[in-house]
């Protein structure tokens, strides 16, 4: 299951989710659009969703181990 | 707890706020908030200004109100008259409640109507091109003010507190995870309750003035915020240039629908 949640339609590249990223997970494409890069490397922290304000992304909850 | 996005209006995104702007951080606290406290759908009525801030109403799957520039708080306390029941936030820019709305807010807080007002502070008047508001601070810039603001601006927790408002705090757009605690406590609050929640405006105030992106003003939020009792103990050369957030001021005052019920009450002469 993905990790991360990510609605492009509604992003508009502010660029908050990737500057407060603390694993540098995403990244901005070249419409400005975030993606994940690193997807490997998330910690579900939720520190893109809680100040993302686009509502674009969305952390899955963690997967019980 | 339901989720925050069941009370947003979905078809309506994205909202036409800028790319970076806070209010979105905000708005989502406010539904967070009210998630938290599980308030009936049908039972909360969001009723908003005019701005940028103002247009979060039509994003909220709330009965909702934009009413005229300025004027939300005298169309929620008829609201909130009308039927008590009712769970009223008014959500509010620094414009539309402090210049506009300057005198409607100081009597909301007077009467102490269970409102709950949530004031996004920008700093600017976004929406119009980026005039200067009473909350811009001294010498920055607005198209207004090309060479600097010469005058000082409110402290809306202060001016509230010295109304009367029986429950005042403040948050930023940064902390955004302490925010929705805030607002769920203002709503719980019984009376007339303020949020100053301070949000960054990258294009019409942060450009003008230097500041960076969303990401750098955002920053510079959490490098100036302090809370409350840390604030308390810093020297006052310290605090320069910072300012406190959390529950600034709680007070008991009786509630102005509550209050008024009694004079319905005199009035049709009963000996209740």
């Amino acid at each position: 299951m993905s990790k991360l949640i990510i609605r492009t339609n509604r992003c508009k590249g502010c660029n908050v989710c990737v500057t407060f990223c603390p694993k540098k997970v995403l990244a901005l494409d070249t419409l400005g659009k975030i993606y994940a890069v690193d997807e490997a490397s998330c910690i579900q922290c939720g520190q893109c969703e809680l100040r993302c304000p686009d509502f674009a992304i969305r952390v899955a909850p963690k997967e019980a181990k | 707890m339901k989720d925050y996005e069941e009370y947003f209006r979905t078809n309506r995104l994205p909202h036409i706020w800028c790319p970076g702007c806070g209010n979105g951080i905000v708005m989502k606290s406010i539904a967070k908030a009210i998630a938290k406290l599980d308030l009936d759908q049908d039972k909360t009525v969001i009723v908003s200004g005019i701005g940028c801030s103002s247009r979060a109403s039509g994003y909220m799957d709330f009965d909702t109100l934009h009413t005229a520039h300025g004027r939300a708080i005298p169309f929620a306390t008829g609201v909130k008259l009308a039927n008590p029941e009712l769970n009223v936030i008014v959500i509010t820019g620094d414009g539309d409640c402090t210049a506009i709305g300057g005198n409607h807010f100081i009597h909301g807080a007077r009467r102490n109507i269970d409102l709950t007002v949530v004031l996004f502070n920008n700093n600017i008047y976004g929406m119009t091109g980026g005039q200067a508001s009473p909350l811009t601070p001294t010498s920055k810039k607005a198209t207004t003010a090309p060479y600097g603001v010469v005058d000082r601006p409110f402290d809306p927790c202060q001016l509230a507190q010295a109304a009367g408002a029986t429950y005042i705090a403040r948050g930023t757009a940064f902390h955004a995870a302490q925010l929705p605690d805030l607002i769920a406590k203002g709503i719980q609050n019984k009376g007339f309750s303020l949020i100053e929640a301070i949000t960054p405006c990258p294009i019409s105030y942060g450009r003008r003035n230097k500041l960076g992106d969303s990401p750098a003003m955002l920053k510079l939020m959490s490098e100036s915020a302090v809370p409350l009792t840390a604030y308390g103990k810093l020297a006052p050369e310290q605090q320069e240039g910072k300012f406190p957030i959390g529950v600034l001021h709680e007070s008991h005052f009786g509630e102005y629908s509550k209050e008024y019920s009694h004079v319905i009450e005199r009035a049709e002469g009963g000996q209740k």
